[in-house]
């Protein structure tokens, strides 16, 4: 060990102290967590001690310590490299003996993994190929500060940020041809509108928090309206799909309005806890109004959406109507029906898209972002807050409330469980994770939240240890989102691509 | 002289709670002048002007602002309407821009109003119709005047956070112009400028005098700005006005003098003696 701290310009007793203090902290994190089990034995529960558990803990914690003080000292990289890996390999190591803890003694980790299945030992092996990568090649803090050429972090937000408009055409060229390219994959397409439904859920609130900069953790209470307009005025009024939709949204907006008149002249902390109760109001009183809402029970066999009127998509056509597959002489195929859902809810997606990107170069978007900025400067300006505030919270709404109908009409079924606390929370992890105020960021941010932990379904509890590293190193590299980046609504003598070349840089 | 007045503030008191922080104020602004509010710190001046521009509702008083539609009354007026219409314009103390938007796009939002109605509360602007783009083309050629006037042209992408503070300054004079009010109201605009920016602005408040011909009411502690450029200087004390006139009269005024250099020992002195050294025992 000796050998790596050639170049130490603290002393090794200050290591040792160091290292000391962090064995301590790991040893009082560790210990309650991971010491002690209680288990349940003929005789009664009994507490197990798993010392050889806190003691892995002590010592990656400590090999991790030694891997940060040296990198801070700028000494031995292919030393950090080695000792960031022990660090992960020992982590590792602790989890898989974490999850299998009936046998305490287990294998090491490499042969354990040597008789389980491929995927975990490919994971295993790029987990720890990374991490030795990264700590290998991540160049010391003080030398790339003081690099004068651009990083490459500089020169992929200067492409993102000078071909905004090519990326979103092609990322929606790529929307539309999705279908072609996993036609039978039916949990592919599944998948897609998924995504895409939080992906249109992400623009809308976009508008209220991005824009407007109003922290709104209620907006599933405007998808819950949309959802259950549409489905009680089709059960009750056998209304159609396509005359409810519009309807939903104009009902999700007068609640956005009639919710957003008495708090919007609350702030910050304060606005995002009335908005958070006034999310759960809407919830418990759906659960509550039985004979309206059918309560927990929910509402089912919710009408599915015909296409646009003229044909239905199912197997056994009503009377008089016409199907699908007879209307374009195709064979009968389940796949039709969630085809055209997912089409349905890309082309509401990119109308949310459209109208927030048209918006904000109108006065009306210019006044949300000013009031995000500076309430105060907005009033002496002569812009009204309470009214530019519930236009967007209105607008928000609405988009929200285009998705719940979308919702009740796809899943056929809904109830209060659909709309807890839990999704407004993905939502504005999505909204936030991309960046505020970013469309494309709302689409990578969706995809990472919602897509990934769906396709990787199969590594059980590693896509969340994964999921939750990613987050860990979005919040230390992108602190902002993803794509944090305000690109100006009007230019004078600059182009956007001069304008990102002076920021970036 | 009457059909001159631009702003007339009649027995304005404001308190909070048992402070009382104007106190029967009463005075006159007229257009095309430079009306100066000073006074020591805590006099109450920027109370007055929060009274104006719809921040405070005052306790008492009437404030009337004759705009170019006739008389209205700015006390009974919603905060963010006063601005409306050629209403009043106001900069404030610590600067406040919207510091993430560029120096352009501050100026548009300052036309908020006029292009909220072109484009029919956004309907015509989703659909971009010609009415719309006409009204922000006009937009974006006041925000370019106004630019050229203050010599930020050149800056106009910036983000308005990054100007230096002298440029902040004259973009938040911009921003209130772009209002078009009949009565701007400016909150020390040469606070923590240098000697040649004092000067530059001194420059820019005269031409907005002269070629508006809009009546300004300053507030300010540099006196080389006051006594230079303003037509009419108005001396506030704990909320009194103690002098009000031409800024000459007005820095000799002795009640001027000793609110700003405390009470002189000579005042103590019996009136006898006061007379024999020539000076008024009176004031």
């Amino acid at each position: 060990m000796s050998a790596f701290l050639t170049s130490s310009r603290i002393s090794g007793a200050e290591i040792a102290k160091e290292l000391a203090f962090f064995a301590v902290i790991a040893l009082m994190m560790s210990v309650m967590i991971l010491g002690v089990e209680t288990v349940d034995r003929p005789t009664g529960l009994e507490l197990a001690v798993r010392w050889d558990l806190v003691l892995t803990a002590i010592v990656s914690t400590m090999i991790g310590r030694l891997a940060l003080i040296m990198r801070r000292e700028n000494m031995s990289r292919i030393g950090q490299a080695v000792l960031i890996t022990l660090a992960a390999i020992a982590v590792f190591e602790m989890f898989v003996r974490f999850r299998e803890l009936d046998d305490r003694w287990a294998h090491p980790v490499i042969l354990d993994m040597a008789s389980s299945s491929i995927t975990s030992v490919i994971v295993a092996l790029a987990f720890i190929g990374i991490i030795f990568t990264i700590a290998y090649f991540s160049k010391k803090t003080a030398v790339a500060e003081a690099d004068t050429a651009p990083k490459l972090g500089a020169k992929i937000q200067l492409a993102y940020r000078s071909n905004t408009k090519k990326i979103g055409a092609l990322g929606i060229a790529f929307f539309v041809i999705f279908p072609f390219l996993f036609g039978e994959n039916r949990s592919a397409i599944d998948l897609a509108t998924l995504v895409m439904i939080y992906i249109m859920l992400g623009w809308g609130l976009n508008i209220v928090v991005g824009l407007a900069g109003l922290l709104d953790l209620g907006y599933v209470a405007f998808y819950a309206v949309g959802a259950y307009s549409y489905a009680l005025l089709s059960q009750n009024f056998d209304l159609s799909f396509w005359l409810c939709l519009p309807l939903a949204g104009i009902f999700a907006a007068s609640f956005g309005i009639i919710l957003g008149f008495p708090v919007l002249r609350l702030r910050g902390d304060y606005l995002a806890i009335v908005t958070l109760g006034f999310g759960e109001i809407i919830r418990v009183i759906l659960i509550n109004w039985y004979d309206l809402t059918g309560g927990p029970d929910g509402i089912s066999s919710i009408e599915r959406p015909s296409f646009f009127g003229f044909a239905d998509f199912s197997r056994r056509v009503p009377e008089g109507n016409i199907g699908f597959n007879e209307l374009f002489g195709l064979e009968y195929s389940s796949m039709h029906r969630l085809i055209f859902l997912y089409y349905l809810i890309l082309v509401l997606a990119l109308v949310t898209s459209f109208v927030t990107t048209r918006l904000r170069k109108l006065p009306i978007g210019r006044a949300w972002e000013a009031l995000r900025e500076d309430e105060i400067a907005c009033r002496s300006l002569g812009i009204n807050p309470t009214n530019t505030k519930l236009s967007a919270f209105a607008i928000g709404a609405m988009f929200g409330g285009f998705a719940g109908a979308f919702f009740a009409t796809r899943q056929g079924f809904i109830s209060p469980e659909s709309f807890t606390f839990l999704e407004s929370a993905v939502i504005l992890a999505i909204v936030v994770l991309g960046g505020m105020g970013s469309q494309i960021g709302v689409v990578l941010a969706a995809i990472v939240m919602i897509g990934f932990p769906e396709m990787f379904r199969e590594l059980a509890e590693y896509r969340m240890l994964i999921f939750g590293a990613g987050m860990v190193a979005i919040m230390l590299w992108r602190p902002r989102g993803l794509l944090s980046f305000r690109d100006p609504t009007i230019l004078l003598n600059m182009s956007t691509k001069d304008k990102v070349a002076g920021e970036v840089k | 002289m009457t059909d001159n007045v631009q702003l007339e503030v009649e027995h304005l008191t404001m308190r909070f709670g048992g402070l009382v922080a104007i106190d029967n104020l009463s005075f006159t602004a007229r257009k095309g002048e430079i009306t100066a509010i000073i006074g020591p710190n805590g006099a109450g001046k920027t109370t007055v002007f929060n009274c104006l521009t719809g921040f405070y509702v005052p306790t008492e008083g009437r404030l009337t602002l004759y705009a170019n539609d006739g008389p209205r009354l700015l006390e009974r007026t919603e905060g963010f309407r006063i601005p409306r219409n050629n209403g009043v314009a106001r900069t404030f103390q610590n600067i406040r821009l919207f510091t993430g938007m560029t120096v352009l796009e501050n100026l548009v939002v300052a036309q908020h109003n006029r292009l909220m109605e072109a484009s029919a509360f956004s309907l015509a602007g989703l659909f971009n119709l010609r009415r719309y783009a006409k009204a922000e083309q006009e937009a974006l050629e006041t925000a370019k005047f106004w630019l050229n006037k203050v010599g930020l042209y050149e800056q106009a992408d910036w983000n308005a956070g990054n100007l230096p503070y002298g440029s902040q300054r004259r973009l938040e004079i911009a921003r209130a112009m772009c209002v078009n009010p009949s009565l701007l109201c400016l909150d020390e605009p040469a606070a923590g400028l240098n000697p040649r920016e004092s000067a530059e602005l001194n420059v820019l408040l005269q031409s907005i005098r002269d070629d508006q011909g809009i009546g300004l009411l300053l507030i300010e502690h540099d006196m080389s700005v006051v006594m230079k450029i303003s037509d009419h200087v108005i001396v506030l004390d704990y909320g009194k006005k103690i002098a009000d006139g031409d800024p000459e009269s007005v820095k000799k005024d002795p009640a001027v003098i000793r609110a700003y250099l405390g009470e002189e020992e000579d005042d103590e002195l019996p009136p006898e003696i006061l007379a024999d050294l020539h000076l008024d025992p009176n004031a």
